[in-house]
């Protein structure tokens, strides 16, 4: 007799599917120093490659000179623009529709650009080289202030652009202009605005920060002349696309090129973009035959690639005297730097900026973004987010908050009274964004019960009158932010990278013996895809995640995907997961109805065996399923037990927060201590709760890492003010503080298993928290809204300036 | 520029190699020998990605030079785990608290907490706080690491009870 089958609850236990805080994969590995990062690999014969940048803000190169540099035993090369001209790989296309320099081309239009690239046998000599590379040049005016960027007497920047008056995106108004972006309804906004009973304004400013991963950006190319294949192993979060880009630069055909992305030391939007020592590697290697490796250091990592942010944004918003919002409109002026090189989908020049109407039912509301050339660096990606949201939500509750001191009304109150209504979706915003779901009152009214709101606010009026009375110098702040993200681009009908849809995949192959291999468009940088990827399909297949292992990153092996980055992993690859995990199951059903020898639809699915219904004790499992589809013949059946899906997201997913964070203020010092961080995370169906909460208590430093203190910021002639570690904000232990997590569970109706993704939200939903609890401690005395980053100094001038310090 | 003969011990073996006396340790462990656990995460010694044991201390090494290591005992991650393979207190700890996500900062971490709590066995959450303070993390808010540092530590007293 069969020993007794075990529940389903127990076999369902032992897959490790959804819902399980499955232990990760990956650590074994990187716990012991075993890990394979780009760095870490070294070829025969390896050259490495070192950059000579520019010293200048906007200078004219009148000439370079390399013999000391080539002079130097080991140095192999100096590449310079002119090498790069009749290749015509001088400038490369960006991800937003513009071209960059990959060597500056007769002008530098930033600190820190490219000038000249040495290659060297070791990273010593190169270095050595780069100090010697003589480059004589003729300083010019610096535009470092977007608000001056289209002035009439402004410095033209982009002389390679001279006489375009159309760019990507549309007309362009002056050489320093890039692009207009206009959403919504202009004349419904004014009229609302003009007759609001109450209106507020305020300028906004997103400074610009840095994503800062641990691990820099680099790459090791590698030109094989033999068999005519270029193979580059490097830091990129979307390997599929710097493929094609790669063939369409170089002309080499795409089947020519593996891409390869090995372990990466964290993303964070820094590694979506191509950098020009990608290209200069690569074409460092087919000049020398040899493999070149190029690693930028800290310093170039913060003053070259891809910065964050940087949107200085006017809002108007009206309500009625009871606080019912009317209407919103916001200016975004956008500083791009000195080459448009933001990582967003074609059709969106500032994003998902548009979301900016956040959480709320606001029937009018209308957005102008204007981009604009400066002497800075260029990027613009979404640093922990998806493009361009944190910016909008920072925006939104700013203004939400700044309303409310107007109208008297409590932050939270006036949230709650103007949330979109769980009964309202499927949702339509005023920008046209359709949220799928959503239940904002629940969360909030949870987070309030969970920190005893009420009670925070009347401590902070005892606070306040004990200030008042000499008591305490020290005040109290209560931030409160309630955030929708719009992740999981996107819709091939409007969502485009290069001309890419924003698709994703998985292909998954089941071997004889009931173990399983999946691959996967997208690539980790931290988030544990090995060990969430492999628990949808347990859920799905019915074979244990132990038994499944998850590749991803290789071009040669892994489907055409677009990558990882704006929390897509999870609302597109893991889509994609789970619809090849169902193509497997119905495949497994018709080879289980044969061997059982009964019809497909008498079959039902248990967990992990196909049953006959009515007959529970005739099953067979996946293990046995897979064994037949590799030893039976199987009439009318193909061989083997394999799928891949490629899934077109029907729309994004739409996660929600509610955070409320507790901030004490030294007002003699500035010094600002988190004494309390709440964090409700819905990210409708919950994959692996123990990395969700990693995800979160990481999202949410890098957002007290950016309200409270990063900045890259550059003085009057384009000068890079600190780019290093001691000047650039990255929190340590000490000053971090203790997360608390909750969540609710709202399952996008969309999803196949209803997830929404996670990643971002708490950078998203964190930065508004922040601030808003430093502006909260002040709000009494009158402030309405003071720029961010809330560093001690900033923060001891805004008590300085309302005549409360000491 | 002309190579100097360096000796040290390295994970309790010997080694000896030429090398130019401006190596940077961090590079002469990583490219020399193949010690690639410790990584590079900035340059200007903040990071703490490169951190290594020297002579019973904490360092970062990527702000010394071969010379001075000259004759060190050096212990990296890559020493840290038994000879059989059994993994550390520490590394096991950070495994069962996701103490760790893209694992670029796990190296150095483990090995300043291994030195942290040989130097106090008994931490407090915020002697730890300080104690991992020279190195950063991007990926985990520090709070899962704080978590795996206490929970090796009252794994290691409760091994070292058991044995007395």
């Amino acid at each position: 007799m069969n020993a007794p089958v075990a529940s389903p609850i127990e076999r369902a236990e032992k897959l490790q599917g959804l819902g399980s805080s499955r232990k990760r994969v990956e650590d074994a590995r990187f716990t012991q120093g075993k890990g394979r990062y780009v760095d870490d690999i070294k070829m025969p014969g390896m050259l490495y490659g070192d950059f000579v940048r520019s010293p200048y803000g906007h200078a004219r190169i009148k000439s370079i000179d390399a013999s000391a540099a080539l002079a130097v035993p080991g140095v192999i090369a100096v590449l310079t623009a002119a090498d790069l001209k009749p290749l015509n790989l001088h400038y490369m296309p960006t991800l937003a529709g513009d071209v960059q320099a990959v060597l500056a081309d007769e002008k530098v239009l930033f600190y820190g650009q490219e000038v000249a690239f040495v290659v060297a046998e070791d990273r010593y000599a190169a270095a050595d080289a780069v100090e010697l590379v003589e480059v004589d040049y003729e300083a010019l005016p610096a535009l470092v202030d977007p608000f001056h960027a289209m002035d009439a007497d402004a410095p033209e920047l982009r002389e390679d652009l001279r006489g375009k008056t159309s760019g990507a995106h549309g007309p362009r108004r002056h050489p320093n202009h890039i692009f207009t972006w206009e959403v919504g309804d202009k004349a419904a906004t004014d009229a609302a605005i003009a007759a609001g009973e109450v209106v507020a304004e305020e300028l906004v400013s997103y400074q610009r920060v840095h994503p800062c991963p641990l691990e820099t950006c680099g790459c090791v190319a590698s030109m094989d002349k033999f068999n005519g294949k270029l193979t580059v192993w490097g830091t990129f979060q979307a390997p599929h696309a710097v493929r094609t880009v790669a063939s369409l630069i170089s002309g080499i055909a795409e089947h020519n090129i593996r891409i390869v992305s090995p372990d990466i030391g964290g993303g964070f939007g820094n590694k979506v973009g191509v950098y020009p020592g990608y290209i200069c590697s690569i074409v460092a290697s087919i000049v020398t035959g040899k493999p070149v490796k190029w690693v930028e250091d800290r310093i170039e990592n913060l003053m070259a690639t891809a910065f964050a942010r940087d949107y200085h944004m006017t809002g108007t918003i009206s309500a009625t005297r009871d606080g019912r919002i009317t209407g919103l409109r916001c200016h975004v002026l956008a500083d791009h730097g000195a080459f448009d090189a933001c990582a967003d989908p074609t059709k969106f020049p500032a994003g998902f900026f548009s979301i900016c109407t956040g959480s709320y039912d606001i029937p009018a509301a209308h957005l102008v973004v204007d981009g604009v050339y400066t002497n800075k660096a260029p990027g613009g990606v979404a640093y922990r987010c998806s493009f361009r949201v944190t910016e909008a939500s920072y925006f939104i509750e700013r203004m939400i908050d700044v309303l409310a001191r107007k109208l008297g009304m409590d932050p939270a109150e006036i949230r709650l009274k103007n949330f979109i209504a769980k009964e309202q979706f499927p949702y339509t915003s005023a920008l046209g964004w359709e949220y799928d779901s959503g239940d904002y009152r629940t969360a909030m009214e949870q987070g309030m019960r969970a920190v005893d709101y009420a009670g925070l606010r009347a401590e902070q009026a005892e606070n306040r009158a004990a200030f008042q009375r000499g008591e305490t110098r020290s005040l109290m702040g209560v931030g409160v932010a309630f955030f929708t993200e719009i992740v999981g681009a996107g819709p091939v009908k409007n969502c485009d990278i290069l001309g890419l849809g924003m698709f994703d995949s998985c292909e998954i192959r089941i071997h004889p013996t009931g173990s399983a291999i999946a691959r996967l468009g997208t690539i980790s940088q931290g988030q544990g895809h090995a060990t969430t990827f492999a628990q949808i399909l347990a859920t799905e297949i019915g074979i244990p995640a132990s038994m499944i292992t998850v590749e991803e990153g290789d071009t040669d092996t892994a489907p055409y995907g677009l990558g990882t980055y704006g929390s897509r992993s999870t609302p597109v690859a893991g889509a994609a997961t789970a619809m090849a995990g169902r193509k497997i199951r119905a495949k497994a059903q018709m080879i289980a109805a044969w061997l059982l020898e009964v019809h497909d639809d008498d079959l039902e699915w248990d967990v992990d065996r196909f049953v006959v219904k009515g007959a529970p004790e005739r099953a067979k499992t996946m293990a046995e399923i897979a064994f037949a589809a590799y030893n039976q013949a199987i009439p009318g059946l193909e061989p083997g037990l394999e799928a891949v899906s490629y899934y077109d997201p029907p729309n994004m997913t739409y996660p929600f927060g509610a955070y409320i964070c507790v901030v004490d203020i030294d007002v003699d010092t500035g010094v600002t201590t988190v004494r309390r961080f709440y964090a409700l995370d819905d990210c409708g169906t919950r994959i692996n709760p123990m990395i969700i909460e990693g995800q979160v208590h990481g999202g949410l430093t890098e957002a007290l890492a950016i309200a409270m203190g990063q900045e890259i910021s550059y003085d009057e002639i384009g000068n890079v003010k600190g780019a290093t570690l001691m000047d650039f904000y990255l929190p340590t232990a000490v000053e971090t503080p203790h997360w608390e997590t909750d969540f609710t569970v709202t399952p996008s109706p969309h999803h196949p298993i209803g997830a929404k993704g996670v990643g971002e939200s708490p950078n998203v939903g964190g930065v508004s928290a922040f601030s808003n609890a430093v502006n909260d401690a002040f709000a009494h005395l009158g402030l309405t809204h003071t720029q961010m980053p809330h560093d001690h100094w900033r923060v001891w001038q805004t008590a300085e300036k309302l005549g409360i310090t000491a | 520029m002309g190579k100097m003969h360096v000796k040290m011990t390295v994970n309790g073996r010997a080694v000896e190699a030429l090398a130019e006396p401006r190596t940077l340790l961090i590079h002469f462990l990583r490219e020399n020998l193949d010690l690639t656990g410790p990584h590079i995460g900035c340059d200007t010694s903040h990071c703490g990605a490169c951190t290594v044991d020297l002579d019973g201390r904490s360092v970062k090494s990527c702000t010394v030079f071969v010379a001075q290591a000259n004759g060190a005992d050096v212990v990296t991650i890559e020493g840290l785990a038994a000879p059989d393979g059994t993994l550390h207190a520490l590394q096991e700890a950070f495994r069962q608290n996701h103490g760790l996500q893209c694992g670029f900062c796990t190296p150095g971490m483990i090995t300043r907490a291994w030195r942290l709590l040989q130097d106090n066995p008994n931490p407090t959450e915020e002697e730890v706080r300080y104690g991992i303070s020279g190195n950063l993390c991007r990926c985990t808010g520090y709070q899962n690491i704080v978590k795996a540092v206490l929970a090796a530590a009252a794994e290691l007293n409760a091994v070292k009870e058991a044995a007395e």
